[in-house]
This record gives C-alpha cells, sequence and structure tokens, in this order.
C-alpha cells in the first residue's frame, strides 16, 4: 500500500472513530455553555453503549437501539441535573457519581450479554456518485456511518445556534452570567437542564455507536476512557462545536493509529496514546493564553441559588 | 426562613455535628434501599442479597479482617485525597498513582538485588516516591500551564495503566509465570506478614493509620499545613498573603500521591506478590478512595473510619459476587449511588427544622 493510500484510509477510519468523540464532545460543549460540567460522560456513553446494544439486540433494529441509547444517557444526565442544578451539588463529584453509576451499572446488567456479535448491526453507508471521486471518495464517502454524517451535520447546526441565534445568545449568558441573565427573565434552572439533558443525549447516541455499529458487540468498559478524552476535547476546542470537528478526527486519528502501528510498536503503549496527547495538547493550550479568553464559560462550575448572595 | 405548619425551617451558616452525621446515614440507607430495588431488577432477593452480604462481612471474624484489608489502600489513597482536596486541587489520579507505586514496589522487589531486610523498606520508599511523582507531574501542569487538574490526574490513570499491561505483556513476563501476564513472584523477603488467620498485611495497615495522624497535624499545626487551607479557601487570598502557590501545590500533591503509592506497594508486597493486569491490582481503590475523602469533610483522622465503611462495600463485593454470582461492578454501583445521595443531601444539611407551633397574637 503506496502512502497515500495509507493516509486516505487512515483519515477516513480517524473520521469514523472520532464520531463518538464528535458526539460526546458537542454534547459537553452545550452543557459547560450553560455552566455545567458534566464529568460522567464515561458512565453515560457506557450506559448509551449497552441500552442501544440490548435493544439492538432484542428487536433487531439498530435504530431503535440508537433512540433508546439517547434517551438512556439523556436520562442519566436528568440525574446530574438534578443534583447540580436543583440542588446545587458539587458540579465535579457529581459527575464522578454518574461515571461509577453508568459504568458500575452498564457492567452489571449487561453481564449476559458479553460477547455476543449484534445479529443486525448498523451497517456503514457508501455515499453514491460522491464515493467515485478521486481521494476524498475514499477518504469521506466509503464506508462511513449516518452516524458520523449525522454528527457533522449537528455540529454545525449547534454552531449556527450558538452563535446565530437568540437561543444561543441566552444559553451563552447563562454560562457567563446567570444572575444578570436571570434579571434579563431568563430561567436559568430551565436553560441548565436542558442543556445538560441535551449532552446526555448526544453523549447516549456516541456510546450507542460504539455498540451497534463500530464495534458491534457489548463488552463492559467498552467506552474505554473515551468519556475522558471528551471532557479534555472540549476545552481543547475552546467550546466550539465546528472546532469539535476537528478535535474529535484528531483524536480519532490518535485511537485508529493505536491499532494500526501495532506491527511495530507494543499495542499497550500504542494504546496510551490518546490519553498522554489529550495532557500534551492541553499543555500547548495552557502556553497560548488563559482559558477565559479562549471562551471558558465565565460562570462554569458554580452552582447558581437565585436570590442569594 | 420558612414555615411548614407548626415546624420553621433555618437556614444554618455551618451545619451542626449531629445534622452531618444522621443526614449522611440517612443518605447511605437511601442509596442501599436504592440498590435494593437494582438487585431486585438483576433477579436477586434484595432481602436475600443484604443477609448474604451480613452474614459474609460482619458476622465473622474472618468477614471484619476482609472489611480492613479491603479499607488499607483506601485508607492510604483517602487521606492523601484529603489533603489534595484541602488545597482544592482535584486529584482523581490515586488510581494510576497506586499503581505507578505497585510498579516500583515490583522494580524493586525483582531486580535491585537488595539485601533481604532492606528489601520492604525500599519497596515502600520507591513507591512512595513514584506515586509522587506520578502525582506530581498534574501538580506542575495546573500551576505552570493552567492545565486543568480532573483531566490531567485522569489521563495518567490510563497512561499508567497501559504502562502495566505492558509491562505484564512484555518486558516484566515472568518465565514463571506460564503465559500468563504477570510478572514473577517477589522472594519471600519482599513479602509483608500477614496477621495470622486472616490476609491483613498490618504493617501497611499501621502506616496508613500513622499516616492519617501525621497529615492531621501537618494540615491543623504545621506553616505548610496553614498554606494548605489558605490556597484552598482562596487562591487570591493565598496570592495576597505572599503564599507560594507552586510550592504549596507540589508539596500537597507529594503527600497525596506518594500515600498513593505506598497502597500500591502495599498491595504488591502484602496481597498480589507480583505484578500483574492492573484491574487486578486496584479494582477502583483510587476512584472509591475519592468518596472517602468526601466523606471525610476534610478531616485525615474522619477519613479513616469512611475507608473503614467503603471497606465494607467492597467486601460485599466479594461476597455478592461467590454467593450470588453477581459481577463485582456492584460496587461501582453502591458507590454512585452512595455519592449521589450524599451529595444530594448536602444542602439538607444547612436546614434547621425547629418545632414552633404559632401562636394567635403573632400571626398575620
Amino acid at each position: 500500500m503506496g502512502w497515500e493510500e495509507w493516509l486516505i484510509s487512515t483519515i477516513g477510519r480517524a473520521l469514523a472513530y472520532g464520531a463518538p468523540l464528535l458526539w460526546g464532545t458537542l454534547g459537553e460543549v452545550y452543557a459547560e455553555r450553560s455552566g455545567v460540567v458534566n464529568l460522567g460522560v464515561e458512565g453515560m456513553m457506557a450506559i448509551g453503549a449497552f441500552s442501544a446494544f440490548a435493544v439492538a439486540q432484542s428487536t433487531g433494529n439498530p435504530g431503535l437501539g440508537i433512540l433508546v441509547a439517547a434517551a438512556a444517557g439523556g436520562g442519566a444526565a436528568l440525574i446530574h441535573a438534578f443534583l447540580t442544578v436543583t440542588l446545587r451539588a458539587n458540579q465535579y463529584v457529581s459527575g464522578l457519581a454518574l461515571t461509577m453509576f453508568g459504568l458500575g451499572l452498564s457492567g452489571l446488567l449487561g453481564r449476559g450479554w458479553e460477547g455476543i456479535p449484534l445479529k443486525h448491526p448498523l451497517s456503514p453507508v457508501t455515499v453514491p456518485g460522491l464515493a467515485e471521486i478521486p481521494v476524498l471518495g475514499p477518504m469521506l464517502f466509503q464506508n462511513q456511518s449516518i452516524i458520523t454524517y449525522l454528527g457533522l451535520v449537528l455540529a454545525v447546526v449547534l454552531w449556527v445556534l450558538l452563535y446565530r441565534t437568540r437561543w444561543g445568545i441566552t444559553l451563552r449568558s447563562v454560562g457567563e452570567s446567570p444572575a444578570t441573565a436571570d434579571a434579563l427573565g431568563v430561567n436559568v434552572y430551565l436553560v441548565r437542564y436542558l442543556a445538560v439533558i441535551l449532552g446526555g443525549i448526544l453523549a447516549g447516541v456516541a456510546g450507542g455507536y460504539l455498540s451497534v455499529e463500530y464495534r458491534p458487540a457489548w463488552t463492559e468498559g467498552m467506552t474505554g476512557g473515551m468519556g475522558w478524552i471528551v471532557i479534555a476535547l472540549t476545552i481543547f476546542v475552546a467550546w466550539d462545536p465546528v472546532q469539535a470537528i476537528g478535535g474529535a478526527v484528531l483524536f480519532g486519528a490518535l485511537y485508529h493509529l493505536s491499532y494500526r502501528l501495532q506491527p511495530w510498536v507494543a499495542p499497550e503503549l500504542l494504546k496510551l496514546m490518546p490519553y498522554a496527547a489529550a495532557i500534551i495538547v492541553l499543555t500547548f493550550v495552557g502556553l497560548g493564553g488563559a482559558q477565559r479568553r479562549r471562551g471558558a464559560p465565565g460562570a462554569l462550575g458554580v452552582p447558581y441559588a437565585r436570590g442569594e448572595k | 426562613m420558612k414555615r411548614i405548619g407548626p415546624f420553621v425551617v433555618e437556614r444554618r451558616l455551618a451545619p451542626s455535628r449531629g445534622a452531618v452525621l444522621g443526614i449522611s446515614l440517612l443518605a447511605v440507607v437511601l442509596a442501599l434501599l436504592v440498590a435494593a430495588v437494582i438487585f431486585w431488577g438483576y433477579g436477586v432477593n434484595p432481602w436475600h442479597a443484604y443477609r448474604v452480604i451480613f452474614q459474609g462481612t460482619l458476622q465473622s471474624p474472618q468477614g471484619w479482617a476482609e472489611v480492613v484489608r479491603r479499607a488499607i489502600p483506601l485508607i492510604l489513597c483517602g487521606v492523601g485525597l484529603v489533603v489534595a482536596f484541602r488545597a482544592q486541587f482535584w486529584n482523581i489520579g490515586a488510581e494510576g498513582q497506586i499503581l505507578a507505586g505497585a510498579v516500583a514496589a515490583t522494580g524493586v522487589a525483582l531486580f535491585s538485588g537488595l539485601p533481604d531486610p532492606w528489601l520492604l523498606p525500599a519497596m515502600f520508599l520507591a513507591g512512595f516516591l513514584a506515586g509522587a511523582v506520578w502525582g506530581m507531574i498534574p501538580a506542575l501542569l495546573k500551576v505552570k500551564f493552567q492545565v486543568n487538574d480532573v483531566i490531567s490526574t485522569l489521563m495518567l490513570n490510563y497512561v499508567m495503566m497501559y504502562i502495566v499491561e505492558w509491562l505484564v505483556h512484555g518486558p516484566w513476563k515472568g518465565p514463571t509465570a506460564r503465559g500468563f501476564a504477570y510478572s514473577d513472584l517477589f522472594p519471600p523477603a519482599a513479602r509483608l506478614p500477614l496477621i495470622p488467620g486472616t490476609r491483613i498485611h498490618w504493617i501497611t495497615l499501621a502506616v496508613g493509620v500513622a499516616m492519617a495522624i501525621a497529615c492531621a497535624f501537618l494540615l491543623s499545626r504545621t506553616k505548610l499545613g496553614y498554606e494548605t487551607r489558605v490556597v484552598g479557601q482562596s487562591q487570591d487570598a493565598a496570592r495576597y498573603a505572599g503564599i507560594d502557590f507552586l510550592k504549596v501545590t507540589l508539596w500537597v500533591m507529594l503527600i497525596s500521591g506518594g500515600l498513593a503509592g505506598l497502597a500500591g506497594a502495599g498491595e504488591m508486597a502484602g496481597v498480589h506478590y507480583r505484578l500483574r493486569s492492573p484491574a487486578h491490582i486496584s479494582m477502583g481503590y483510587g476512584y472509591t478512595a475519592i468518596i472517602v475523602a468526601w466523606l471525610a469533610r476534610g478531616s485525615p483522622l474522619a477519613a479513616v473510619v469512611t475507608a473503614v465503611l467503603f471497606g465494607l462495600i467492597f467486601a460485599a463485593g466479594d461476597v455478592i459476587k461467590v454467593a450470588l454470582a453477581m459481577p463485582f461492578q456492584v460496587t461501582d454501583v453502591f458507590n454512585g449511588l452512595i455519592l449521589f445521595f450524599l451529595i444530594g443531601s448536602e444542602l439538607l444539611m444547612y436546614w434547621h427544622v425547629r418545632w414552633a407551633p404559632k401562636r394567635a397574637e403573632s400571626e398575620g
């Protein structure tokens, strides 16, 4: 295989591996834009992955599996929203609890489903016509998932919503200065609830994609730390949905290369690449200047209590 | 102030000790009730499950011994995390720091060639240093490059996990391990004595309790402890007071990571006697220690008590696995639920309900 082909297939696979990262990151970007950090992404993805697999396997309908994964992710996020928004609990601790709970519950319920291949996985698509284009065709339009394409469209839609609509201004103002938003008549609690739940729905889809398409089977802990990469990516892409595409593809490439380079390097050392890379990119981000100027929401991580100092 | 029937609900500035204890206990009980629903959904009679757990843990001396054995790494990590949390450093990396300590201890045990009496002290020292280094990297990154501590400590968990995987599949794979991913067994001089009839490696336990006392002293009676508390209260205040943020953060993570490293060395020398797959070495002690520390509310001594509570949950996980054929992930479900209820009840602790029936004349 020539290096061009190698590069083309690597980018194609990077996109496929980047899809769950993209979905997860888009969700976390929205949650954090409203001022709520959700460290539960790993747990919500695990719940999504398991519920998608269980539903797809029992009904034979992978699409339904993805929908249920979205609902399950949203439901899990609702716990986090209730604890952090209504009860004003520490966001870090609540998110960690959600991850423990999600990994534990999916591991427990998934016991009997472990390692069985999915009968009807979501099949990859090849876009007719476009797939024939040289270079771009094999890179972007052959053997890709419909979820990858939906993710790309969603990134653009969420970007437009965030920066070009009233809704976006409302969301950003809640994350920036909830007291001011409240004074202007915005329902801070409602906005935060919706943003966190949206984050959970997208994380659920990310997990569902893993178990019904990427590796169509359920294994305990199959999210393998992707949820944490999502948290790092959210900072790396400066809370911007379109930049999230680039970040997701970059880390998708690292995940893919950790399989691709196995003939030359020990697989265990390759697998640590994405995690080491996450620290390295955030160090470079830190070299570049303060988080605040890059778009970090001003009230990130701070619970809002109406009418209190 | 709110009035509900004859009761008056007031907000307190600081929760009373009784309220903290009572509400925390209530939260744990509620978590166990929700877990009962999950048991039931799994097809296991929850009443039966809890009875089996009780019989397997608290009803026999062996059961208690297992609770204590499971609590040992939780004490060390929990105390370390209390120190880190006091400085508002979110060390979620105890899991990786345990593994770092385990790797260093294994290196000393198998390859140092030290004379027998020096082996165990050297293993603990190496474990402490390795955990400390693994903990100080995120400290440096946070202060110098504003890298979020949650993310860096977490990522280093995965990095260390794969390093251990690599060691046991590659360079350190023991020639006598018959194809399994283990290192060779440690020589007898690199193994800790056990309390007879139990699996308690009491030296690590004693080290843990001593460290809890030392850290309590450090936090309340020394300059570093004072600076740690100021940094934790407000970084701005610390800056105005001329406190060196970098120095304090590095010290705090030296202790926090070092104690987790000691826990790793203890597990190696007291339980496993060889390096093996990371999931077998730690099983989530580092993450559970976060709850241990959170429950201890900034007190290293209280962390010893809360560590025993979660030692009980780990021991219960073992019992459930054997007696009810349920996977060990049950402990994660317990942990997550308990944490949910604990932080959810936090606000309640600030409420003070008082019996104050309305008198006719004061109405309106």
